[in-house]
Protein backbone atom coordinates (compact mmCIF):
# COMPACT_ATOMS: atom_id res chain seq x y z
CA UNK A 1 0.00 0.00 0.00
CA UNK A 2 0.85 3.17 -0.86
CA UNK A 3 -1.14 6.47 0.65
CA UNK A 4 -1.71 9.04 -1.16
CA UNK A 5 -1.97 11.83 0.84
CA UNK A 6 -4.66 14.75 0.28
CA UNK A 7 -4.56 18.45 1.83
CA UNK A 8 -7.56 20.37 2.13
CA UNK A 9 -6.75 24.14 2.10
CA UNK A 10 -9.05 26.91 1.48
CA UNK A 11 -7.40 30.67 2.40
CA UNK A 12 -10.21 32.10 4.09
CA UNK A 13 -11.29 30.80 7.75
CA UNK A 14 -14.62 29.02 8.22
CA UNK A 15 -15.45 27.73 4.50
CA UNK A 16 -15.66 23.88 5.82
CA UNK A 17 -12.11 22.12 5.34
CA UNK A 18 -12.62 20.86 8.75
CA UNK A 19 -16.08 19.23 8.24
CA UNK A 20 -14.77 18.69 4.72
CA UNK A 21 -12.10 16.39 5.85
CA UNK A 22 -14.15 14.88 8.75
CA UNK A 23 -16.77 13.91 6.38
CA UNK A 24 -14.35 12.66 3.12
CA UNK A 25 -12.38 10.56 5.50
CA UNK A 26 -15.34 9.13 7.18
CA UNK A 27 -16.98 8.14 3.55
CA UNK A 28 -13.38 6.48 2.55
CA UNK A 29 -12.91 4.67 5.56
CA UNK A 30 -16.85 3.28 5.51
CA UNK A 31 -16.39 1.67 1.68
CA UNK A 32 -12.93 0.36 2.91
CA UNK A 33 -10.16 2.43 2.26
CA UNK A 34 -7.64 2.86 5.87
CA UNK A 35 -7.76 6.53 6.17
CA UNK A 36 -5.43 8.48 8.38
CA UNK A 37 -6.26 12.24 9.16
CA UNK A 38 -3.29 14.83 10.35
CA UNK A 39 -5.13 17.94 12.16
CA UNK A 40 -2.68 20.16 10.86
CA UNK A 41 -4.10 23.36 12.64
CA UNK A 42 -1.56 23.35 15.47
CA UNK A 43 -2.82 25.49 18.28
CA UNK A 44 -6.55 25.90 17.26
CA UNK A 45 -6.77 22.19 16.53
CA UNK A 46 -10.39 20.93 16.25
CA UNK A 47 -10.59 18.12 13.97
CA UNK A 48 -11.00 16.06 16.92
CA UNK A 49 -13.67 17.46 18.07
CA UNK A 50 -15.80 17.29 14.33
CA UNK A 51 -14.77 13.56 14.80
CA UNK A 52 -15.92 12.88 17.93
CA UNK A 53 -12.29 12.06 19.20
CA UNK A 54 -11.41 14.75 21.64
CA UNK A 55 -11.24 12.84 25.04
CA UNK A 56 -8.97 9.88 23.85
CA UNK A 57 -6.26 12.04 22.60
CA UNK A 58 -2.55 11.04 24.79
CA UNK A 59 -0.11 12.29 22.10
CA UNK A 60 -0.45 14.73 19.15
CA UNK A 61 1.42 15.24 16.18
CA UNK A 62 4.04 17.50 18.51
CA UNK A 63 4.94 14.65 20.70
CA UNK A 64 5.65 12.62 17.38
CA UNK A 65 8.22 14.95 15.74
CA UNK A 66 9.88 16.01 18.98
CA UNK A 67 10.31 12.07 19.58
CA UNK A 68 8.11 11.51 22.94
CA UNK A 69 5.95 8.88 21.18
CA UNK A 70 6.02 6.16 18.29
CA UNK A 71 4.02 7.29 15.19
CA UNK A 72 0.99 4.60 16.35
CA UNK A 73 0.49 6.04 19.99
CA UNK A 74 -0.23 9.06 18.51
CA UNK A 75 -2.79 7.71 15.90
CA UNK A 76 -6.12 7.42 17.75
CA UNK A 77 -8.72 5.14 16.44
CA UNK A 78 -12.06 6.13 15.38
CA UNK A 79 -15.28 3.96 17.49
CA UNK A 80 -16.93 2.71 15.10
CA UNK A 81 -15.05 2.52 11.49
CA UNK A 82 -11.55 0.46 12.24
CA UNK A 83 -9.30 1.63 9.53
CA UNK A 84 -9.96 5.26 9.81
CA UNK A 85 -7.30 7.05 12.41
CA UNK A 86 -6.67 10.63 13.70
CA UNK A 87 -3.23 12.21 14.64
CA UNK A 88 -4.61 15.84 16.27
CA UNK A 89 -2.48 18.81 16.60
CA UNK A 90 -0.92 20.47 20.05
CA UNK A 91 -3.44 22.22 21.22
CA UNK A 92 -0.67 24.44 23.39
CA UNK A 93 1.83 24.95 20.81
CA UNK A 94 2.13 27.10 17.47
CA UNK A 95 2.68 26.59 14.04
CA UNK A 96 6.16 26.80 14.62
CA UNK A 97 6.92 23.53 16.24
CA UNK A 98 6.48 21.83 13.10
CA UNK A 99 8.72 22.06 9.92
CA UNK A 100 7.30 21.26 6.20
CA UNK A 101 10.54 18.37 6.47
CA UNK A 102 8.66 17.37 9.59
CA UNK A 103 5.42 16.74 8.36
CA UNK A 104 7.41 15.14 4.62
CA UNK A 105 8.77 12.80 7.12
CA UNK A 106 5.66 11.91 9.52
CA UNK A 107 3.60 11.24 5.63
CA UNK A 108 6.65 9.15 4.64
CA UNK A 109 6.24 7.33 7.56
CA UNK A 110 2.57 6.33 7.35
CA UNK A 111 2.81 5.81 3.65
CA UNK A 112 2.92 2.41 3.40
CA UNK A 113 0.51 1.76 6.09
CA UNK A 114 -2.53 3.51 4.86
CA UNK A 115 -4.44 3.76 1.55
CA UNK A 116 -5.17 8.05 2.33
CA UNK A 117 -3.73 10.54 4.41
CA UNK A 118 -5.71 13.30 4.67
CA UNK A 119 -4.30 16.80 6.14
CA UNK A 120 -6.69 19.60 7.46
CA UNK A 121 -5.08 22.70 7.08
CA UNK A 122 -5.39 25.89 8.93
CA UNK A 123 -6.17 29.00 7.25
CA UNK A 124 -3.92 31.28 6.14
CA UNK A 125 -1.34 31.36 3.74
CA UNK A 126 1.79 31.52 6.51
CA UNK A 127 3.29 28.52 8.28
CA UNK A 128 1.06 26.29 8.95
CA UNK A 129 -0.24 25.86 5.38
CA UNK A 130 2.92 25.77 3.59
CA UNK A 131 3.66 22.57 6.76
CA UNK A 132 0.11 21.01 5.59
CA UNK A 133 0.51 21.29 1.75
CA UNK A 134 4.51 20.42 1.53
CA UNK A 135 3.82 16.69 1.76
CA UNK A 136 0.84 16.65 -0.32
CA UNK A 137 0.29 14.18 -3.42
CA UNK A 138 -3.13 16.15 -4.28
CA UNK A 139 -4.83 19.64 -2.52
CA UNK A 140 -8.36 19.93 -2.60
CA UNK A 141 -9.58 23.38 -2.45
CA UNK A 142 -12.00 24.46 -0.94
CA UNK A 143 -14.59 27.55 -1.01
CA UNK A 144 -18.18 29.09 -0.48
CA UNK A 145 -20.09 30.55 -3.45
CA UNK A 146 -18.85 34.07 -2.00
CA UNK A 147 -16.29 36.69 -3.60
CA UNK A 148 -14.36 36.99 -0.21
CA UNK A 149 -13.84 33.13 -0.04
CA UNK A 150 -13.29 32.88 -3.90
CA UNK A 151 -10.76 35.55 -4.14
CA UNK A 152 -8.47 33.47 -0.99
CA UNK A 153 -9.36 30.49 -3.49
CA UNK A 154 -7.73 32.04 -6.37
CA UNK A 155 -4.61 33.36 -4.22
CA UNK A 156 -3.84 29.57 -2.80
CA UNK A 157 -3.89 27.85 -6.45
CA UNK A 158 -1.97 30.29 -7.45
CA UNK A 159 0.83 29.80 -4.83
CA UNK A 160 0.13 25.81 -5.44
CA UNK A 161 0.72 26.07 -8.92
CA UNK A 162 3.71 28.28 -8.30
CA UNK A 163 5.22 25.19 -5.72
CA UNK A 164 4.23 23.07 -8.57
CA UNK A 165 1.80 21.02 -6.76
CA UNK A 166 0.14 19.77 -10.10
CA UNK A 167 -3.94 19.94 -10.51
CA UNK A 168 -5.60 21.23 -6.90
CA UNK A 169 -8.97 20.04 -7.16
CA UNK A 170 -11.99 22.25 -6.55
CA UNK A 171 -14.59 21.80 -3.74
CA UNK A 172 -17.94 24.41 -3.66
CA UNK A 173 -18.98 23.80 -0.25
CA UNK A 174 -22.73 25.28 0.85
CA UNK A 175 -24.24 26.30 -2.50
CA UNK A 176 -27.43 27.27 -1.83
CA UNK A 177 -29.73 26.70 -5.33
CA UNK A 178 -32.31 28.90 -4.11
CA UNK A 179 -30.28 31.78 -3.79
CA UNK A 180 -28.19 30.92 -6.98
CA UNK A 181 -31.56 31.01 -9.01
CA UNK A 182 -32.63 34.34 -7.30
CA UNK A 183 -29.32 35.83 -8.46
CA UNK A 184 -28.13 36.55 -4.89
CA UNK A 185 -25.66 34.03 -4.63
CA UNK A 186 -22.61 33.06 -7.20
CA UNK A 187 -23.53 29.58 -8.65
CA UNK A 188 -20.78 27.14 -9.43
CA UNK A 189 -19.99 27.92 -12.90
CA UNK A 190 -19.46 31.65 -11.97
CA UNK A 191 -16.59 30.02 -9.36
CA UNK A 192 -15.28 27.32 -11.78
CA UNK A 193 -15.20 30.42 -14.15
CA UNK A 194 -12.98 32.46 -12.32
CA UNK A 195 -10.82 29.85 -10.93
CA UNK A 196 -10.55 27.66 -13.89
CA UNK A 197 -9.39 24.48 -12.03
CA UNK A 198 -10.66 20.77 -12.06
CA UNK A 199 -14.32 20.40 -9.70
CA UNK A 200 -14.30 17.44 -7.35
CA UNK A 201 -17.52 18.45 -5.85
CA UNK A 202 -20.18 20.69 -4.81
CA UNK A 203 -21.45 20.08 -1.23
CA UNK A 204 -25.23 21.94 -1.01
CA UNK A 205 -26.15 24.02 1.76
CA UNK A 206 -27.78 21.42 4.95
CA UNK A 207 -28.13 22.21 8.39
CA UNK A 208 -27.34 18.70 9.19
CA UNK A 209 -23.53 19.75 8.84
CA UNK A 210 -23.78 21.51 11.62
CA UNK A 211 -25.49 19.28 13.84
CA UNK A 212 -23.39 16.14 13.05
CA UNK A 213 -19.99 18.40 14.16
CA UNK A 214 -21.50 19.33 17.28
CA UNK A 215 -21.92 15.47 17.68
CA UNK A 216 -18.81 14.35 16.34
CA UNK A 217 -20.61 12.40 13.96
CA UNK A 218 -20.23 13.48 10.79
CA UNK A 219 -23.13 13.73 7.71
CA UNK A 220 -21.58 11.47 5.36
CA UNK A 221 -22.65 8.86 8.09
CA UNK A 222 -26.33 9.89 7.39
CA UNK A 223 -27.59 8.23 3.88
CA UNK A 224 -30.57 10.55 4.19
CA UNK A 225 -28.42 13.83 3.94
CA UNK A 226 -27.60 15.91 0.18
CA UNK A 227 -24.65 17.25 1.97
CA UNK A 228 -23.66 13.65 3.19
CA UNK A 229 -23.81 12.42 -0.36
CA UNK A 230 -22.04 14.53 -1.76
CA UNK A 231 -19.26 14.06 0.49
CA UNK A 232 -19.36 10.28 0.06
CA UNK A 233 -19.42 11.35 -4.10
CA UNK A 234 -16.30 13.11 -3.32
CA UNK A 235 -14.64 10.53 -1.43
CA UNK A 236 -15.28 8.18 -4.67
CA UNK A 237 -13.73 10.77 -6.84
CA UNK A 238 -10.17 10.54 -4.99
CA UNK A 239 -10.50 6.56 -5.23
CA UNK A 240 -10.82 7.36 -9.11
CA UNK A 241 -14.21 6.58 -9.22
CA UNK A 242 -16.23 8.31 -12.23
CA UNK A 243 -19.44 9.52 -10.31
CA UNK A 244 -22.04 11.95 -11.88
CA UNK A 245 -22.02 15.13 -9.57
CA UNK A 246 -25.62 15.77 -7.53
CA UNK A 247 -28.40 17.45 -9.60
CA UNK A 248 -27.76 21.32 -8.89
CA UNK A 249 -29.47 24.11 -11.32
CA UNK A 250 -27.62 25.28 -14.06
CA UNK A 251 -27.09 28.70 -15.37
CA UNK A 252 -24.56 29.68 -18.66
CA UNK A 253 -22.25 31.52 -16.92
CA UNK A 254 -21.37 35.06 -19.50
CA UNK A 255 -18.03 33.65 -20.00
CA UNK A 256 -19.45 30.25 -22.04
CA UNK A 257 -21.36 32.59 -23.77
CA UNK A 258 -18.76 34.71 -24.98
CA UNK A 259 -16.68 31.59 -25.84
CA UNK A 260 -19.52 30.35 -27.76
CA UNK A 261 -19.84 33.95 -29.71
CA UNK A 262 -15.62 33.91 -30.03
CA UNK A 263 -15.96 30.02 -31.43
CA UNK A 264 -18.58 31.28 -34.08
CA UNK A 265 -16.48 34.29 -35.12
CA UNK B 1 36.78 29.20 5.50
CA UNK B 2 37.56 31.95 2.55
CA UNK B 3 36.23 29.97 -0.39
CA UNK B 4 32.68 30.50 1.63
CA UNK B 5 33.09 34.56 2.30
CA UNK B 6 34.14 34.98 -1.65
CA UNK B 7 31.03 32.57 -2.73
CA UNK B 8 28.73 34.97 -1.17
CA UNK B 9 28.58 38.45 0.65
CA UNK B 10 26.55 39.43 3.81
CA UNK B 11 25.78 42.52 4.63
CA UNK B 12 23.40 44.30 7.47
CA UNK B 13 20.31 46.17 6.34
CA UNK B 14 18.50 48.55 8.29
CA UNK B 15 15.57 45.52 8.21
CA UNK B 16 17.63 42.75 8.19
CA UNK B 17 20.35 40.96 6.05
CA UNK B 18 21.02 40.92 3.03
CA UNK B 19 23.21 38.19 0.79
CA UNK B 20 24.46 38.78 -2.13
CA UNK B 21 25.25 35.58 -4.29
CA UNK B 22 27.66 35.73 -7.17
CA UNK B 23 27.55 33.73 -10.07
CA UNK B 24 29.05 30.39 -9.26
CA UNK B 25 26.58 27.21 -8.92
CA UNK B 26 23.51 27.49 -6.94
CA UNK B 27 23.91 24.45 -5.20
CA UNK B 28 27.70 25.66 -4.26
CA UNK B 29 26.37 29.16 -3.15
CA UNK B 30 23.53 27.75 -1.50
CA UNK B 31 25.84 25.03 0.66
CA UNK B 32 28.15 27.87 1.28
CA UNK B 33 25.12 29.90 3.13
CA UNK B 34 24.16 27.39 4.36
CA UNK B 35 27.51 26.23 5.90
CA UNK B 36 28.34 29.63 7.22
CA UNK B 37 24.81 29.80 8.77
CA UNK B 38 25.46 26.73 11.26
CA UNK B 39 28.83 28.14 12.03
CA UNK B 40 27.33 31.14 13.76
CA UNK B 41 23.70 30.05 14.56
CA UNK B 42 23.63 33.06 16.99
CA UNK B 43 24.05 35.72 14.52
CA UNK B 44 21.88 34.17 12.00
CA UNK B 45 19.06 33.18 14.12
CA UNK B 46 15.18 34.86 13.96
CA UNK B 47 17.37 37.40 11.23
CA UNK B 48 15.01 38.52 8.23
CA UNK B 49 17.06 37.77 5.16
CA UNK B 50 16.84 39.09 1.31
CA UNK B 51 18.77 37.04 -1.40
CA UNK B 52 20.66 39.07 -4.19
CA UNK B 53 21.28 36.73 -6.72
CA UNK B 54 22.49 39.01 -9.04
CA UNK B 55 21.74 37.46 -12.75
CA UNK B 56 20.69 33.44 -11.83
CA UNK B 57 17.91 32.14 -12.76
CA UNK B 58 16.48 30.26 -10.05
CA UNK B 59 13.35 27.75 -10.13
CA UNK B 60 10.73 27.54 -7.60
CA UNK B 61 11.80 23.75 -6.24
CA UNK B 62 15.33 25.93 -5.68
CA UNK B 63 13.25 29.00 -3.85
CA UNK B 64 10.71 26.64 -2.34
CA UNK B 65 13.82 24.12 -1.06
CA UNK B 66 16.04 27.45 0.39
CA UNK B 67 13.22 28.99 2.36
CA UNK B 68 12.55 25.19 4.16
CA UNK B 69 15.99 25.32 4.78
CA UNK B 70 16.64 28.59 5.78
CA UNK B 71 13.29 28.36 7.90
CA UNK B 72 14.30 25.44 9.48
CA UNK B 73 17.29 27.28 10.50
CA UNK B 74 14.63 30.20 11.98
CA UNK B 75 15.96 32.18 9.35
CA UNK B 76 12.92 33.94 7.56
CA UNK B 77 13.42 34.61 3.53
CA UNK B 78 11.26 37.52 2.93
CA UNK B 79 12.88 39.08 -0.55
CA UNK B 80 14.54 37.90 -3.44
CA UNK B 81 16.60 40.18 -5.73
CA UNK B 82 17.06 39.55 -9.31
CA UNK B 83 18.38 40.88 -12.70
CA UNK B 84 16.44 38.27 -14.80
CA UNK B 85 12.23 38.57 -14.44
CA UNK B 86 11.78 34.89 -14.68
CA UNK B 87 13.42 34.83 -11.33
CA UNK B 88 11.54 38.11 -10.15
CA UNK B 89 8.44 36.23 -10.95
CA UNK B 90 9.20 33.18 -9.16
CA UNK B 91 9.84 35.20 -6.18
CA UNK B 92 6.65 37.04 -6.71
CA UNK B 93 4.39 33.83 -7.10
CA UNK B 94 6.12 32.49 -4.10
CA UNK B 95 5.09 35.75 -2.03
CA UNK B 96 8.53 37.07 -1.58
CA UNK B 97 9.28 40.77 -2.22
CA UNK B 98 11.46 41.83 -4.99
CA UNK B 99 12.89 44.56 -4.23
CA UNK B 100 13.81 46.16 -0.71
CA UNK B 101 12.61 49.80 0.33
CA UNK B 102 15.55 51.36 -1.61
CA UNK B 103 15.96 51.20 -5.54
CA UNK B 104 18.49 49.58 -6.98
CA UNK B 105 20.95 50.86 -9.00
CA UNK B 106 21.13 47.85 -11.63
CA UNK B 107 17.49 48.05 -12.12
CA UNK B 108 17.71 51.46 -13.78
CA UNK B 109 20.34 50.15 -15.78
CA UNK B 110 18.19 47.32 -16.63
CA UNK B 111 15.71 49.29 -17.41
CA UNK B 112 17.68 52.19 -19.45
CA UNK B 113 19.60 49.99 -21.19
CA UNK B 114 19.70 46.49 -22.60
CA UNK B 115 16.24 46.59 -23.53
CA UNK B 116 14.52 47.70 -26.46
CA UNK B 117 11.30 50.03 -26.57
CA UNK B 118 9.62 46.52 -28.17
CA UNK B 119 10.86 44.13 -25.17
CA UNK B 120 7.14 42.33 -24.17
CA UNK B 121 7.26 39.58 -21.12
CA UNK B 122 4.72 36.96 -22.29
CA UNK B 123 3.03 35.24 -19.75
CA UNK B 124 1.23 31.91 -20.79
CA UNK B 125 -0.93 31.24 -17.69
CA UNK B 126 -3.69 33.07 -15.64
CA UNK B 127 -2.64 35.52 -13.18
CA UNK B 128 -4.29 35.14 -9.46
CA UNK B 129 -4.89 36.68 -6.68
CA UNK B 130 -1.67 37.83 -4.98
CA UNK B 131 0.76 37.92 -8.46
CA UNK B 132 1.69 41.28 -8.61
CA UNK B 133 4.27 41.60 -12.33
CA UNK B 134 6.06 44.56 -13.28
CA UNK B 135 7.90 44.48 -16.41
CA UNK B 136 10.05 47.64 -18.39
CA UNK B 137 8.55 46.76 -21.76
CA UNK B 138 5.21 45.60 -22.24
CA UNK B 139 2.97 42.57 -21.25
CA UNK B 140 1.16 40.15 -22.77
CA UNK B 141 -1.30 37.63 -21.11
CA UNK B 142 -2.20 34.33 -22.53
CA UNK B 143 -4.92 34.06 -19.78
CA UNK B 144 -6.88 35.34 -17.64
CA UNK B 145 -6.38 38.38 -15.17
CA UNK B 146 -7.70 37.48 -12.08
CA UNK B 147 -9.09 40.07 -9.67
CA UNK B 148 -6.34 40.70 -6.96
CA UNK B 149 -3.78 40.65 -9.40
CA UNK B 150 -1.44 43.50 -10.30
CA UNK B 151 0.77 44.33 -13.74
CA UNK B 152 2.93 46.97 -14.28
CA UNK B 153 4.01 47.82 -17.35
CA UNK B 154 6.54 50.98 -18.90
CA UNK B 155 4.68 49.67 -22.48
CA UNK B 156 1.39 48.61 -22.91
CA UNK B 157 -0.85 45.56 -21.88
CA UNK B 158 -2.42 42.78 -24.01
CA UNK B 159 -4.90 40.44 -22.02
CA UNK B 160 -5.92 37.40 -24.25
CA UNK B 161 -8.41 36.55 -21.69
CA UNK B 162 -10.41 38.52 -18.63
CA UNK B 163 -9.08 41.23 -17.89
CA UNK B 164 -10.33 41.74 -14.06
CA UNK B 165 -7.51 43.26 -11.89
CA UNK B 166 -5.25 45.99 -11.86
CA UNK B 167 -3.68 47.49 -14.56
CA UNK B 168 -0.99 50.23 -15.17
CA UNK B 169 0.44 50.53 -18.78
CA UNK B 170 2.93 53.35 -19.39
CA UNK B 171 3.97 53.33 -16.08
CA UNK B 172 6.59 55.96 -16.89
CA UNK B 173 4.74 58.51 -18.17
CA UNK B 174 4.17 56.80 -21.55
CA UNK B 175 0.88 58.24 -23.23
CA UNK B 176 0.88 56.12 -26.31
CA UNK B 177 0.90 53.13 -23.99
CA UNK B 178 -2.74 50.90 -24.24
CA UNK B 179 -4.55 48.29 -22.43
CA UNK B 180 -6.26 45.71 -24.30
CA UNK B 181 -8.29 42.30 -23.39
CA UNK B 182 -10.46 40.23 -24.88
CA UNK B 183 -13.25 40.60 -22.05
CA UNK B 184 -12.75 44.10 -20.75
CA UNK B 185 -13.70 44.62 -16.58
CA UNK B 186 -10.19 45.56 -14.40
CA UNK B 187 -10.67 46.50 -10.95
CA UNK B 188 -8.11 49.85 -11.38
CA UNK B 189 -7.18 51.16 -15.03
CA UNK B 190 -4.37 53.55 -15.30
CA UNK B 191 -2.47 54.40 -18.70
CA UNK B 192 0.39 56.57 -17.50
CA UNK B 193 -0.47 59.30 -15.39
CA UNK B 194 -4.62 59.02 -15.98
CA UNK B 195 -6.64 56.33 -14.01
CA UNK B 196 -10.38 55.63 -14.47
CA UNK B 197 -13.01 53.97 -12.12
CA UNK B 198 -15.15 51.43 -13.90
CA UNK B 199 -17.60 50.50 -11.42
CA UNK B 200 -20.05 52.18 -13.34
CA UNK B 201 -19.13 50.51 -16.36
CA UNK B 202 -22.20 48.54 -17.31
CA UNK B 203 -21.08 47.58 -21.17
CA UNK B 204 -21.19 43.34 -21.14
CA UNK B 205 -17.85 41.35 -21.32
CA UNK B 206 -16.52 42.17 -24.97
CA UNK B 207 -13.12 43.11 -26.25
CA UNK B 208 -12.20 46.82 -25.32
CA UNK B 209 -8.95 48.52 -25.68
CA UNK B 210 -7.99 52.00 -23.20
CA UNK B 211 -6.07 54.53 -24.29
CA UNK B 212 -5.40 58.40 -24.10
CA UNK B 213 -7.14 60.74 -26.54
CA UNK B 214 -7.05 64.67 -26.20
CA UNK B 215 -5.45 63.73 -22.66
CA UNK B 216 -8.04 61.77 -21.56
CA UNK B 217 -8.47 57.93 -21.13
CA UNK B 218 -10.82 56.41 -23.20
CA UNK B 219 -12.47 52.95 -23.81
CA UNK B 220 -13.26 51.56 -27.36
CA UNK B 221 -14.34 48.42 -28.68
CA UNK B 222 -11.32 46.57 -29.75
CA UNK B 223 -11.58 45.06 -33.34
CA UNK B 224 -8.99 44.72 -36.12
CA UNK B 225 -7.71 47.58 -37.66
Amino acid sequence: MTAQVVTISSGKGGVGKTTAVANIAFALAASGSKVVCIDGDIGLRNLDVVMGLENRIVYDIVDVIEGRCKLRQAMIRDKHLPELYLIPAAQTRDKNAVSPSDMKRVCDEIRPEADFVLIDSPAGIERGFRNAIAPADRVLVITNPEVSAVRDADRVIGILEAEEKHSPALIINRLNPDLVKQHDMLSAEDVLDLLGIKLIGIVPEDESVIVGSNRGVPVSQDPKSRAGQAFRNIAHRLKGEEVPFLDLDKQAGLWDRIQKMAGRR
Amino acid sequence: MNDLHSLIQIKGLRDGLLVSLNDAPWAEQQSALLTQMDQQPSFFQGARLALDVGSQILHVNEMVDLRDQLSERNVLLWAVLSESPTTEQTAQLLGLATRISKPRPEETRFASSGLSDETALFINKTLRSGTRVEFPGHVVVLGDVNPGAEIVAVGSIIIWGRLRGAVHAGSNGDGSAKVCALDFAPMQLRVAKEAMNLNEDKEPASPRMAFIRDERLVIESWKPS
